[in-house]
């Protein structure tokens, strides 16, 4: 396990479950975390679906900096910064659209689907030293995971599969089709963004499983039904969803990607069976069929319906997408992608999208009050006094986690359901990582955990 | 020169001001029952999002209703359940009540009795400015056009369709809690 720094340490202590306020607040530790996090990790920019032709683009972000996520001449898909090569001017000024060229507005240098530069003027004349290939826009390295697109400027990272040290399993169940086939999700058209004056950290790791039954108690009172279908009324034999009346768990990984995962029975309700889809025959059968057919590929893991977060800043929320991009140490730009099976009917999609605007997104009813629970701590931690206080991470952290990755034969260290213990992991990587001189530094800790060093007593299920 | 307003029109418009008018109140006043009143019960409540794409495409500026992504796309049911949300008192992004002002302008009739409304129905653009207030310090501004569609229900204005065009693609408020 890395050993972390006494600075680092009095920032983050995994031992004791504390957090210090200043990671929230402190631009120096904000201009490292861009180097360090940003400019290193894995980062989600988009999905294959937004890009389905040759020369379609999306624009992107990787930490506060904009990228052009682009479907190349060659098909491939490419991403590169936003940036001009000769004097740094914005490329391209469109969020989305089809183009086989990016010519800057400012001197005319233009760049071709794939980032190299292809015309400049004055050439002839002007650059006759210069080697055309040299100054293309910059590469990021790209790798496609099951339609989602990924990227990073760390040439000496790990490959994504490796960066996701075993979570590629829970990942690739969010990209698929509701029937299990691979890859068979798109964006729903327009992805939605807003503002939001927190930290970036604040929201993540995006898997917090002990606010929901207080912060989203009007959506309980006022809705009766919550995001996931469920009654989210509070009994006594169960939380906020069906899945927690058993075997429920938090789920995490040494590089820093958390989840909730319930253990699948073969007894679980199908997608279908969901109480927001009661009064609605044509999505309700349409889930109805489907799922069977993903009882039928899939078996019993069916039911396994989880998206993990990803480190640093990706959270998923059933089939919602949420990036945490960065905007300075106390603001956040939230990008937010709607998924749909991509040959479902347009009435499905429609009621499907028309639901995620209903709960999800800033006018979301869930999602009102977690903006203003996040923004109101980030107001009332910034005076000085409460700069010094650190925060609590502590539940269940004397209880060890349940088990090794091997127990239910699926990957990741299980905790219980209600505990800390995925944001003590995650806030233990963002410390690892902030004071790593490069991936060999972090690499120990990946191995030595999911080689099953942390297997302990299993205590309760 | 533009064409000149009748009479009839011009009477026409002020009604209809007067009804945003009195319809402003009613949410600034937090009398948000009172509002859902002025929903017919088929009304369509709809706010696409902006992209920023090229003049040359200026048709897919705008996300489209029920197809792509929206801040708002729902009826009248769902209106009720965020009412319903709010008085419940623990919906904390309106736990105190935000302080909110509407203006309306730049009304101006459409169509009556054409082919893009039913009958008893006219189609109204006007602009807004939507101010929120917040707590001690959070302050929010929306400008934006709507098209409302009303229809004369029993001898009153209703409103059967409201797109809501906020001018912002990134939307620079934290959340949106309040009715436009």
């Amino acid at each position: 396990m890395v050993q972390l720094t006494s600075e680092m340490k009095r920032l983050v202590d995994s031992e004791s479950g504390t957090v210090s306020r200043e990671i929230f607040w402190n631009q120096d530790l904000y201009d490292q975390e861009m180097e360090q996090v940003f400019n290193r990790s894995w980062l989600f920019v988009g999905h294959e679906s937004q890009i389905p032709e040759p020369g379609d683009f999306i624009l992107g972000r990787m930490g506060e900096e904009a990228v052009i996520v682009s479907r190349g001449r060659d098909e491939k898909v490419h991403v590169f910064l936003n940036s001009c090569r000769h004097r740094g001017n914005r490329v391209c000024r469109y969020d989305q659209g089809n183009s086989f060229t990016h010519m800057c507005s400012f001197h005319g240098w233009t760049y071709d689907s794939t980032g190299a530069l292809v015309a400049l003027p004055y050439h002839e004349n002007g650059y006759d030293q210069m080697d055309k290939s040299q100054w293309g826009l910059l590469q990021a390295r790209v790798e496609v995971f099951h339609g989602s697109i990924w990227a990073t400027w760390d040439k000496t990272a790990p490959s994504f599969h490796e960066y996701l040290g075993g979570s590629d399993f829970y990942l690739a169940t969010g990209l698929m089709h509701t029937d299990g086939s691979d890859n068979g999700a798109e964006v729903l058209g327009g992805v939605v963004k807003w503002r939001l004056g927190c930290n970036w950290k604040v929201p993540c790791p995006d898997t917090d499983t002990t606010h929901g039954w207080i912060t989203h108690r009007s959506t309980a009172l006022g809705l009766g039904v919550g995001p996931t279908g469920n009654p989210v009324r509070p009994r006594e034999d169960r939380s906020v969803s069906v899945g927690q009346v058993r075997s429920r768990y938090t789920v995490s990984f040494p590089e820093g990607h958390t989840m909730g995962v319930t253990i699948p029975e073969d007894s679980d309700p199908g997608w279908g069976d969901s109480a927001t889809w009661e009064n609605n025959p044509a999505v309700r059968d349409y889930l109805r069929e489907k799922f069977e057919l993903r009882k039928k590929r899939l078996g019993v893991m069916a039911h396994l319906s989880v998206g993990p977060a990803i480190f640093p800043n990706e959270g998923w929320l059933g089939r919602v997408v949420r990036i945490m991009h960065p905007q300075g140490p106390a603001m956040t730009e939230i990008w937010t992608y709607f998924f749909v099976d991509k040959d479902a009917p347009q009435e499905v999609k429609s009621a499907l999208g028309q639901h995620y605007e209903l709960y999800y997104g800033p006018g979301g009813v869930t999602q009102q009050d977690d903006m203003e629970n996040w923004y109101a701590l980030t107001i009332a931690s910034r005076g000085p006094v409460a700069q010094k206080l650190d925060l609590n991470y502590q539940m269940r952290l004397t209880e060890p986690p349940l088990h090794g990755p091997t127990e239910f034969n699926m990957p990741g260290l299980f905790a219980h359901n209600y505990s800390d213990e995925n944001h003590r992991r995650y806030y233990q990587r963002w410390a690892e990582v902030m004071q790593a001189k490069d991936w060999g530094e972090m690499a120990p800790t990946m191995s030595a955990a999911v080689q099953g060093d942390w297997v302990t007593n299993r205590n309760g299920r | 020169m533009a064409d000149l307003l009748s009479h009839e029109e011009l009477l026409l418009r002020l009604e209809i001001e007067d009804f945003f008018y009195r319809e402003a109140d009613l949410l600034d006043e937090h009398r948000y029952e009172e509002w859902l009143d002025l929903f017919t019960e088929d009304a369509r409540y709809h706010a696409p999002m902006n992209r920023n794409v090229s003049s040359q495409e200026m048709d897919r500026q705008l996300t489209r209703e029920a197809i792509e992504m929206s801040w708002f796309d729902e009826g009248k049911d769902t209106l009720v359940k965020r009412v319903k949300q709010i008085r419940t008192g623990v919906h904390w992004a309106e736990e105190p009540l935000s302080r909110v002002t509407h203006f309306v302008s730049n009304v101006r009739l459409l169509d009556s009795g054409s082919d893009q409304v039913g009958a008893g129905e006219i189609r109204v653009k006007s602009r807004f400015l939507v101010h929120r207030s917040r707590l001690e310090d959070e302050d929010n501004t929306w400008i934006g056009n709507r098209i409302d569609t009303l229809r004369r229900v029993d001898g009153e204005w209703k409103i059967s369709r409201r797109e809501i065009y906020i001018d912002q693609s990134v939307l620079l408020s934290k959340n949106l809690t309040n009715f436009f």
